[in-house]
C-alpha cells in the first residue's frame, strides 16, 4: 500500500472527527465539571468542520483506497444527514445531561464516533470495511444506552442491546464468508460482477445474502428483527434514543440500499419476496403494537418500526424515482423523529421525565408552543399534509406504484392510516384535556434552538420543498443503471 | 416577482410573529399585524397599476410535488380579476384589522384574534392568486379554516362553537363536491393547471360520461357539464347558496369584525370568484350555466323574504349576504361574469360597512343585537348613522350609489338573457324592492323613533359613539359605497374585468330599453324605502296586522323557510337517531364483530404482540433465529 | 455441495494440529515423570501471590482487576501490531513512520485518558 494524498483527502471528513473525538478525551479529563458545556461546543463546531469538508468533497465520485472506500454524493448526502442528526442531538443534550446527573464528558466522544463509524459505513465499498463501521457505531452505542448507569432499564437496555447486536454481527460476519467464499471478494462492486451470473455457487450467495439482510434489517429495526427497539429506545436516554432512532437508522438504511442495489442488483428478483415480507410485517407491527402503547419512547420506537417498513418498500425497485423517494424520506424522518424525542426530554416532573403520554395532557394549556411543535412532529409522522411526513409518504407510495407494487402501496396507506390513530392520540391528549399533574415544560436556549430548527424543517419540507429536493436530486448521482 | 410576492407574504409575516409569539404581545398585537396589512394593501394597489394596461403575470415559484406526471407547482398568477379583487380584499382587510383595535379592546383573545385575521388574509390572497386548482383547493380550505377558528373565538360560549362547527361541516359538504371536481379535472384533462385545462376544453367538449351507470341509468353527460356541476357545489357551499345556506348566518356568532370581512366581502365570495376564474369550463357548458343562473335567483329572493323578520341587527345583515351573493351568482349563470364581480365589489364595500356599523351599533349598546330593543340611536352615533344609511342606501340600489350601478348591470344582463331572462329579471326586481324594504326597516328601526333599549342595562349611561379607530373604517368604506359603482361604470369595469374571459354575447333586446329597466329598478326600491317608511319610520301598527294576516308567511320567513328544521329531521334527526340506533343496537351485535371488530383486532393483536415483548432476552434471540429460519426456509422452498 | 473440494488440501493443517497435540502431550509427560513433588500448602493455592483465597473462588472480583486487565490488553496488544513494523522498518518507510505514530498517538490518548481518570491508581 502506498502513501496516496487523495485518499487521505477523501477521508479527511473522518479523520477531523477522529482526531476530534481524541482531543475531547483528554480535554474532558482537564475541564472542571461546571465547564462541561464548553465540551458541546467544542462537539458542535467539530461537526461543523467536518460538514464543512463533505460539502467540499460533494460532487466528486472517488473510489479510494483500491474501491474499500466511496465518497460520492450518495455517501455524503447521507454524512450531511447524519451531521445535523448530531448537531441537533447535542444541542437537545445541554440541560437533558445535567438533569438526568449523566454529564460524562465521554459522551461527547462516542456521539463524534459514533458519527465516525457511520460515515465509514455510507462510505464503505467492501464488506469487511462496512463491518468495521457498524462495529463502531454499535460500540458507541451500546455504551451511550448505558449511560444511565444507575437506572435499571438504561443498563438493562445497553446488555440487550450489546447481546443481541453481538449474535447479529455474529451472523452478519457469517454471511460476508459465506459471500467471500462464493465470490472470493469482498468489495461490493466486485460482488456485484460475480452475483450475476453465480453459476452453481448461487445457493451459497443465496445464504450470505439472508445472512447479511439480518443485519441490516437489525440495524433499521424491522421486523422480526426489531425485538430490541422498544426496549432499548425506552432504557437509553432520550437523547440517545432520538440520535439512534435516526442517524444510526438512516446510516443503515444507506448501506442496505448500497449493498443491495449495488452488489445484489444481479439477483433482485430473489430478495424482493423477502424485502416485501419484511416491510409489510414491519409496517403491521410497528403500527398496530404502538397503538396499545403508554410509554411515548416506547411508543415512537414501534412507530419507527413502522417507518422503517414504509422506507424499505422503496428498495424493491433500483431507480432513480424510488432513491429520490427514499432519501427525501430519511431526510424528513431525521427532523421529525429527533424533534420529537426532543420535547419528550424536555418535558419534566419531579426530577425524571415525562415520557408517558398521560404527561402531555392539556399541554396546549400549559405551555401552547411546546405543543404546536409536537402538534407539527405528531402531524408530520402521521402524514398529514401540510408537514414534510406526507410529502415523504407521497413520494415513497408513488415510487411503489410506479414500481408496478400497487397493491403494496395500498398495504402501506392502510397501515398509514391504522398509524395516524396513535399520533392523533397524543395530539388529542394535548389540545382536548384539561391538564393534571404537575409536568412541567422545560427548555433552555439551546433546546429552544434546535426544536426551531426541527419544527421549522418539518414544515418547510412539507410546504416549500423546492430547495431540498434540489439538493437530493444533486445527490441521486451514483449507481443507478 | 417579489411585489406581488409580498402581497400576501405581509399578512403570513403577521401572523408568524404574533402567531408564534402571542402570550408575549399582551394586546400589542395590532402594533405588528395592522402595519404589514396596510403595507400590503400598498403593494397590492401597486400590482393593480402594474396590471392595469399589461398582460397577466405567471410567475412559478417553485414544484411543490413533482413525482412522474404528476406535477404541481405553487404559482402566482395576477390578472385584472386577481388585481381588482386584491385591492378589494386589502382594502376590507386592513380596515377590519382596524376596526378590530377597538373592537376587541379588553378581549382576552386579542392578540390571537389578529393572527388569525391575518392567517385569513394571507389564505385570501393566496387563493386569489392562485394559478392552479390543488393551490386554488389548498387555500380554499384553509379560509374555511381561518372562518371556523375565527367564528369559533368566543369558543367558551355554545352559540359560537355550534355556529363554527356548521359552517365546517356545511362548507365540507361543498367541498367534498369541490375536491371530486378536481379529481374529474385530473383525470379527464390530466393536469390541474389553469391555462393548459382551458386549452384542452375544446377537445374534450364531446366527452361524456356515464355516470349512474350502476342504476341503469345510461344517459351520457357532458364531461364538461359534470365537472363545472361539481366544482359549482364547491360553490354553493363557499358563497352560500341554498341549500347550503344556513351556516352563513348562524356564523354571525362570531366576532362583527369576522362578519364583516370574512362573511360578507371576502370568503363567501370566492366561490363566485372561482366561477369567473374557471368562465372556459362555464362557458362550454350551457346546461351548468342554467343551474347556477337558478341556483342565485332563488337564493336572492328567499334570503330576501327571510330578512324581511328577522329580530337580530346581525341576522338581517347576514340574509341580505346571502341575498346579494344570489345576485352575484346569477350574474355569473347568465354569463355576466364582469357584472357579478362588479357587484362583488361594491357589495364588499358596502356590506363590510353595514356590518362594522352593525357592530358599532352592537359595541355601544354592550351587546344588545335585537332591532326591537334599538331605536333613536341617531342623535347618540352621528358618524355610525350617517355611514350606515349610506351603505343602506348602495344595498337598495338608489343612484347614484355604488350599489345602483352594479345591480342593475345584473339586471339589465338577465333581461337581455335568453329563455328564462324574463324570470330571471322579474326574481331580480322584486328581490330588489325587498332589499330596500328590509334594509330601511333596520334603519329605521335601529335610528329613529323611541329609544327601546334599556339604560341601566348599559353601566347606566346613554349610548355613545364608538371610537376613531372604529368610524374611520366606517368613513373609508362609506367613500366605496358613495363612489365605487360611479367610478367603476365610468371606467368600464366590466369589460376590464373581462381580460381573458370569453364573455358570450347577448343581444339587445328591444322590447324595454335599458333606461327603462334602470328606472323599474330605481321604482322598485323607492317603493321598498317608502314601505319601510310607512310600516317602520313612524309609529305604526302596520307590521302588526300584516303579521296577523298573513301569518302562514310570516312564520316561513321569520322562521327562514324552515331549512333548519327540515335539515334538522331529514339529516341531522336521522343521523343521531341512526347513530343512537347503531350505537344501542348494533355495536351490541354486528359492530362489535365488524366494525369494532377490526379496531379491536388491532388493539388485540396490538396486545398480543405486545406480549411478545417480554422483555427476556432469550425469547428475542429466539424470534429472530425463527425469522432467520422463516427466511431461509421461504428461500429454499420457492426455488 | 459447493465447489469441488480438494481434500488434500487439508493436510498440512491435519499435521499441524497432530503436532500441536503431541508437543503438549509430550511435554506435560515427561514433566510429570522428570520433575520432584512436594506439594505443601502455600503451593496448592490458586494464587502464590496476591489476595490469599478465603473461601469460594466462584464470586464477584473488585471491578479493578478488570480495569487494569483491560488496560494490560490495550497495550499489550500494541506490541503485535509493533513487531511487524519494526521487522519490516526499512520497506514500509515514510509511509509506515507516519501510520505508527498515528496508531500510537490514539495509544497515548488512551493512556492520557486512564491516567487523567485515575485508572492506574489501586484506591
Amino acid at each position: 500500500m502506498s502513501f496516496s494524498a487523495v485518499n487521505i483527502l477523501g477521508t479527511m471528513p473522518e479523520i477531523y472527527l477522529t482526531f476530534f473525538g481524541c482531543i475531547l478525551l483528554i480535554l474532558e479529563t482537564m475541564i472542571p465539571k461546571e465547564k462541561r458545556s464548553w465540551l458541546a461546543y467544542f462537539t458542535i463546531i467539530a461537526l461543523v468542520f467536518a460538514m464543512v469538508a463533505s460539502i467540499g468533497l460533494n460532487g466528486k465520485g472517488l473510489p479510494l483506497y483500491s474501491g474499500l472506500y466511496i465518497v460520492d454524493p450518495f455517501s455524503n448526502f447521507f454524512k450531511i444527514i447524519i451531521y445535523i442528526a448530531a448537531i441537533i442531538t447535542i444541542l437537545f443534550s445541554l440541560p437533558y445531561l445535567d438533569q438526568e446527573d449523566i454529564h460524562l464528558g465521554e459522551y461527547y466522544a462516542f456521539i463524534l464516533f459514533s458519527v465516525v463509524g457511520m460515515m465509514v459505513m455510507v462510505s464503505a465499498g467492501d464488506l469487511i470495511t462496512l463491518f468495521l463501521g457498524i462495529e463502531l457505531m454499535s460500540l458507541c452505542f451500546y455504551v451511550l444506552v448505558g449511560l444511565k448507569r444507575d437506572d435499571n432499564r438504561s443498563v438493562e437496555a445497553s446488555f440487550k442491546y450489546f447481546l443481541l447486536g453481538s449474535f447479529t454481527a455474529a451472523i452478519f460476519l457469517f454471511g460476508i464468508s459465506f459471500l467471500y467464499g462464493a465470490a472470493g471478494t469482498e468489495t461490493i462492486s466486485g460482488l456485484a460482477g460475480f452475483i450475476s451470473n453465480p453459476g452453481t455457487l448461487k445457493p451459497m450467495v443465496m445464504v450470505g445474502m439472508i445472512l447479511t439482510l439480518v443485519g441490516f434489517t437489525f440495524k433499521v429495526s424491522a421486523v422480526p428483527f426489531h425485538m430490541w427497539t422498544p426496549d432499548v429506545y425506552e432504557g437509553a436516554p432520550t437523547v440517545v434514543t432520538g440520535f439512534m432512532a435516526t442517524a444510526g437508522k438512516i446510516a443503515a438504511f444507506a448501506v442496505f440500499l448500497r449493498v443491495f442495489w449495488v452488489a445484489f442488483s444481479g439477483n433482485r428478483h430473489d430478495w424482493d419476496i423477502l424485502i416485501i415480507l419484511v416491510s409489510i410485517l414491519s409496517m403491521a407491527v410497528g403500527n398496530i403494537v404502538a397503538i396499545m402503547q403508554t410509554n411515548l419512547k416506547r411508543m415512537l420506537a414501534y412507530s419507527s418500526i413502522g417507518h422503517a417498513g414504509y422506507a424499505l418498500m422503496a428498495l424493491l425497485l433500483p431507480n432513480r424515482e424510488s432513491l429520490f423517494a427514499l432519501l427525501f424520506y430519511v431526510f424528513t424522518y431525521m427532523f421529525m423523529t429527533v424533534g420529537a424525542f426532543g420535547v419528550i426530554l424536555m418535558m419534566r416532573k419531579k426530577g425524571v421525565e415525562g415520557e408517558e403520554i398521560e404527561d402531555f395532557v392539556g399541554l396546549s394549556k400549559r405551555h401552547p408552543i411546546a405543543a404546536l411543535v409536537m402538534l407539527i412532529f405528531m402531524f408530520s409522522l402521521a402524514g398529514i399534509p401540510p408537514f414534510g411526513g406526507f410529502l415523504a409518504k407521497f413520494y415513497i407510495f408513488f415510487a411503489v406504484v410506479h414500481a408496478g407494487y400497487t397493491w403494496l402501496a395500498v398495504v402501506g396507506i392502510i397501515f398509514a392510516a391504522i398509524g395516524a390513530y396513535y399520533y392523533l392520540k397524543v395530539v388529542m391528549a394535548m389540545y382536548m384535556k384539561e391538564p393534571n399533574g404537575s409536568v412541567v415544560f422545560h427548555s433552555s436556549l439551546m433546546g429552544r434552538i434546535a426544536l426551531a430548527l426541527t419544527a421549522g424543517t418539518t414544515v418547510i419540507l412539507g410546504v416549500y420543498p423546492a430547495p431540498f429536493v434540489a439538493y437530493i436530486k444533486s445527490s441521486l448521482a451514483l449507481f443507478i443503471p | 416577482m417579489l411585489p406581488y410576492l409580498l402581497i400576501p407574504l405581509l399578512p403570513f409575516a403577521g401572523f408568524l410573529l404574533v402567531g408564534i409569539f402571542w402570550p408575549y404581545f399582551r394586546g400589542k398585537g395590532h402594533w405588528i399585524t395592522v402595519p404589514l396589512v396596510t403595507l400590503s394593501w400598498v403593494f397590492s394597489v401597486r400590482a393593480f397599476m402594474m396590471t392595469l394596461n399589461g398582460p397577466p403575470v405567471h410567475f412559478v415559484l417553485y414544484d411543490w410535488i413533482h413525482s412522474g406526471h404528476f406535477d404541481v407547482s405553487i404559482s402566482l398568477m395576477v390578472d385584472h380579476l386577481t388585481a381588482t379583487m386584491l385591492v378589494m380584499v386589502s382594502t376590507v382587510s386592513a380596515l377590519t384589522h382596524l376596526y378590530t383595535v377597538g373592537y376587541m379592546k379588553d378581549d382576552s383573545g386579542y392578540d390571537r384574534f389578529f393572527a388569525y385575521i391575518s392567517l385569513f388574509t394571507f389564505s385570501m390572497d393566496m387563493l386569489l392568486l392562485s394559478d392552479n386548482l390543488l393551490e386554488l383547493f389548498i387555500f380554499w380550505e384553509a379560509v374555511g379554516f381561518c372562518s371556523y377558528i375565527l367564528i369559533a373565538h368566543w369558543y367558551e360560549r355554545k352559540p359560537s362553537w355550534v355556529a363554527a362547527n356548521e359552517a365546517f361541516i356545511m362548507n365540507r359538504v361543498g367541498d367534498f363536491g369541490f375536491l371530486l371536481g378536481i379529481f374529474l379535472t385530473y383525470s379527464v384533462f390530466g393536469t390541474l393547471d389553469y391555462q393548459s385545462i382551458f386549452r384542452l376544453i375544446p377537445s374534450h367538449l364531446n366527452d361524456t360520461v356515464q355516470a349512474f351507470s350502476a342504476f341503469h341509468v345510461t344517459t351520457p353527460y357532458s364531461v364538461i357539464t359534470v365537472i363545472a356541476l361539481l366544482l359549482f357545489v364547491g360553490a354553493v357551499g363557499k358563497s352560500a347558496q341554498l341549500p347550503l345556506h344556513t351556516w352563513l348566518p348562524n356564523a354571525i356568532e362570531g366576532p362583527t369584525p369576522i362578519s364583516a370581512l370574512i362573511h360578507a366581502a371576502t370568503m363567501v365570495t370566492a366561490g363566485i370568484f372561482m366561477i369567473a376564474r374557471l368562465s372556459p369550463i362555464y362557458n362550454a357548458s350551457p346546461a351548468a350555466l342554467h343551474v347556477v343562473a337558478w341556483t342565485g335567483a332563488v337564493t336572492a329572493i328567499v334570503a330576501a323574504t327571510i330578512a324581511l323578520t328577522q329580530r337580530d341587527i346581525k341576522k338581517i345583515v347576514a340574509y341580505s349576504t346571502m341575498s346579494q351573493l344570489g345576485y352575484m351568482v346569477m350574474a355569473c349563470g347568465i354569463g355576466a361574469y364582469g357584472a357579478g364581480i362588479f357587484h362583488l365589489l361594491t357589495h364588499g364595500f358596502f356590506k363590510a360597512l353595514l356590518f362594522l356599523g352593525a357592530g358599532s351599533v352592537i359595541h355601544s349598546l354592550s351587546g344588545e343585537q335585537d332591532v326591537f330593543r334599538m331605536g333613536g340611536l341617531s342623535k347618540y352615533m352621528k358618524i355610525t348613522f350617517v355611514t350606515m344609511l349610506l351603505g343602506a342606501l348602495a344595498l337598495s340600489g338608489i343612484p347614484p350609489f355604488a350599489g345602483f350601478y352594479s345591480k342593475d348591470l345584473i339586471l339589465s344582463m338577465a333581461f337581455h338573457d335568453g329563455a328564462f331572462g324574463h324570470i330571471l329579471w322579474m326574481i331580480g326586481i322584486v328581490t330588489a324592492a325587498l332589499t330596500a324594504f328590509y334594509t330601511f326597516r333596520l334603519v329605521f328601526m335601529v335610528f329613529s323613533g323611541k329609544e327601546r333599549f334599556s339604560h341601566d342595562g348599559h353601566h347606566g349611561h346613554a349610548p355613545h359613539e364608538s371610537p376613531l379607530v372604529m368610524t374611520i373604517p366606517l368613513l373609508v368604506l362609506s367613500l366605496g359605497a358613495i363612489f365605487g359603482g360611479v367610478v367603476g361604470e365610468h371606467y368600464d369595469i366590466v369589460s376590464f374585468l373581462s381580460q381573458n374571459m370569453t364573455v358570450p354575447h347577448f343581444a339587445v333586446r328591444a322590447e324595454l330599453s335599458d333606461s327603462t329597466l334602470k328606472l323599474i329598478s330605481v321604482v322598485a326600491g323607492g317603493i321598498g324605502i317608502a314601505l319601510a317608511y310607512l310600516f317602520y319610520g313612524r309609529p305604526s301598527n302596520i307590521p302588526e296586522l300584516l303579521a296577523r294576516g298573513f301569518r302562514p308567511f310570516f312564520k316561513l320567513s321569520q322562521n327562514k323557510w324552515y331549512f333548519e328544521e327540515i335539515y334538522d329531521h331529514v339529516f341531522t334527526r336521522p343521523t343521531i337517531f341512526i347513530s343512537f340506533l347503531m350505537w344501542k343496537e348494533l355495536d351490541k351485535g354486528v359492530i362489535d364483530m365488524a366494525v369494532n371488530g377490526v379496531a379491536s383486532l388491532c388493539q388485540n393483536s396490538g396486545a398480543t404482540l405486545k406480549r411478545l415483548q417480554t422483555g427476556q432476552l432469550q425469547n428475542y434471540a429466539l424470534v429472530m433465529a425463527l425469522g432467520l429460519f422463516g427466511m431461509v426456509s421461504l428461500f429454499l422452498f420457492m426455488k | 455441495m459447493f465447489s469441488q473440494s480438494h481434500p488434500e488440501h487439508y493436510v498440512p493443517i491435519f499435521l499441524f494440529l497432530l503436532v500441536a497435540v503431541g508437543f503438549g502431550a509430550v511435554s506435560l509427560t515427561v514433566g510429570k515423570l522428570i520433575r520432584p513433588k512436594n506439594p505443601y500448602k502455600d503451593k496448592n493455592a490458586p494464587y502464590e501471590c496476591g489476595v490469599p483465597p478465603i473461601n469460594d473462588a466462584r464470586e464477584r472480583f473488585s471491578v479493578r482487576y478488570y480495569v487494569i486487565a483491560m488496560l494490560f490488553l490495550v497495550f499489550d496488544v500494541e506490541v503485535v501490531f509493533l513487531y511487524p513494523w519494526a521487522v519490516d522498518f526499512d520497506r514500509l518507510g515514510l509511509f509506515g513512520l507516519v501510520e505508527m505514530m498515528i496508531f500510537i498517538f490514539i495509544l497515548l490518548v488512551g493512556y492520557v485518558y486512564a491516567w487523567k481518570k485515575e485508572a492506574l491508581e489501586w484506591d
